[in-house]
């Protein structure tokens, strides 16, 4: 290990209220949920922080339930619970299918919905899906809750609308109509991080439904794709729409693709999702 | 800290920001477990908490208080996936060995070929191929 713990702090709050509470009389404080994000930059001696908040304790902040229409994720549950879960797999199954691609086993086991939204990387695998979905963030503070849509959660490379002293403690997610598809595109099946990474919603069964898709990796931030989706809810032709699509996206050349690449292969799983849909 | 390590209850003095895999290592003399890449790619620092396989790499210690960690050790040398990676040359440098025998460990009894390859998914082998791994545990499921 190239990081040290020596000078570190970690606070273990007995529950959410306390939680909230050292976040806002402590901060500032890091949360830890299943540090498999965390510890990896901790590894190789980037991890910058010096005081955390273990939360991996706080079963509140865990499970999944259906409440009417909606679908409720508590920040804590695992991509492995996800997985698993039979009312994901009955109402949200391109989060399953997400799930399935974060890791390996071992990743899968600890890392949680609400850390990959926290760490807010552009290629998280479940961000794409939680914004197709309409997502809304549930924040919770001292001074109480708020509830943000994932559309408006993001600011900028690795930023949001979350305050240090709010904590992530679940998501909501509206009754879904039509035919999920996800698709990560990496290196290897498992153990890669997304070159792309694509979610989208098209009720097929009404002729005026528009499509909901987002794509990660393509911008400093995952992206609705708004301007495509317009597009081909008013009957416009696939190349029309992947024209708009190139406009829209924003990728870059990394370790991991170049920009061209990128671009070449998000106009193909725009076909892909048109094709399905069929 | 009480930890439950392969069955034992053992008090360890480490900071709680420590990692799981340090703590076995060091403090436990456990060396069964191996340090690979630190990041959660490799697989060959797996333990099982609960049951479940984890990277030791990327755990705090803090939080597998009142849980039941098994390591490579707690298998005791003579289990079937252990003797059926000695028979079938499922190990080669063996620093990938434990890892892969641990996450194996999770699997249901008889796993599928499938499950075998999304359960070791997690797990990386730098001398060889893969199928010799496979064909270790498929045979130890059929002990």
């Amino acid at each position: 290990m190239q990081g040290t713990i020596a000078g570190r702090q970690l606070l273990q709050p007995r529950s959410l209220g306390d939680a909230v509470k050292m976040l806002r009389d402590e901060g500032p404080i890091v949360p830890l949920a299943g540090c498999t994000d965390l510890y990896v930059a901790l590894n190789f001696g980037t991890l910058r922080p010096t005081r955390f908040l273990n939360l991996w304790n706080l079963d509140a902040l865990r499970g999944i339930e259906t409440r009417g229409t909606a679908l409720r994720i508590g920040a804590l549950t695992t991509f492995t619970e996800i997985i698993t879960s039979a009312a994901i797999r009955r109402r949200l199954p391109m989060l399953a299918a997400a799930a399935r691609e974060v890791g390996g086993v071992q990743i899968q086991n600890r890392g949680t919905i609400g850390g990959n939204v926290a760490n807010a990387s552009p290629a998280g695998d479940t961000l794409p899906v939680l914004l197709a979905a309409d997502a809304v963030v549930v924040l919770r503070s001292a001074a109480g809750t708020r509830r943000v849509p994932m559309t408006a959660f993001y600011t900028g490379y690795r930023q949001s609308v979350a305050r240090p002293d709010e904590l992530i403690v679940g998501f909501e997610i509206p009754a879904l109509r039509g035919r999920q598809w996800f698709r990560k595109v990496g290196t290897r099946a498992a153990q890669a991080i997304a070159k792309i990474v694509v979610a989208g919603v098209w009720d097929t069964a009404r002729a005026d439904a528009r499509p909901r898709l987002a794509m990660g990796s393509v911008a400093p931030t995952p992206l609705r794709l708004s301007q495509t989706e317009r597009a081909l809810g008013s009957g416009a032709s696939l190349a029309e729409a992947q024209e708009i699509l190139q406009r829209e996206i924003a990728p870059i050349d990394d370790l991991r693709s170049t920009a061209e690449y990128r671009r070449q292969v998000a106009a193909n799983l725009l076909g892909q999702f048109c094709s399905v849909r069929r | 800290m009480r930890l439950t390590v392969n069955r034992k209850t053992v008090t360890v003095k480490a900071h709680p920001l420590t990692r799981l895999l340090d703590v076995l290592r060091e403090e436990c003399g456990l060396t069964g477990t191996k340090e690979g890449c630190g990041e959660g790619e490799c697989g060959a620092c797996t333990v099982l908490v609960d049951g479940e396989a984890v990277n030791s790499c990327l755990v705090p210690v803090a939080q597998v208080q009142g849980t039941r960690i098994t390591t490579i050790e707690g298998l005791g040398g003579r289990h079937p996936l252990q003797s059926a990676f000695v028979e079938h040359g499922g190990a080669q440098c063996g620093i990938c060995t434990p890892g892969m025998i641990m996450a194996a460990a999770s699997l249901g009894p008889r796993p599928s070929l499938d499950d075998i390859r999304t359960g070791l998914a997690g797990n990386l082998c730098r001398c060889t191929g893969y199928a010799a791994i496979y064909r270790s545990v498929q045979r130890a499921g059929k002990r």
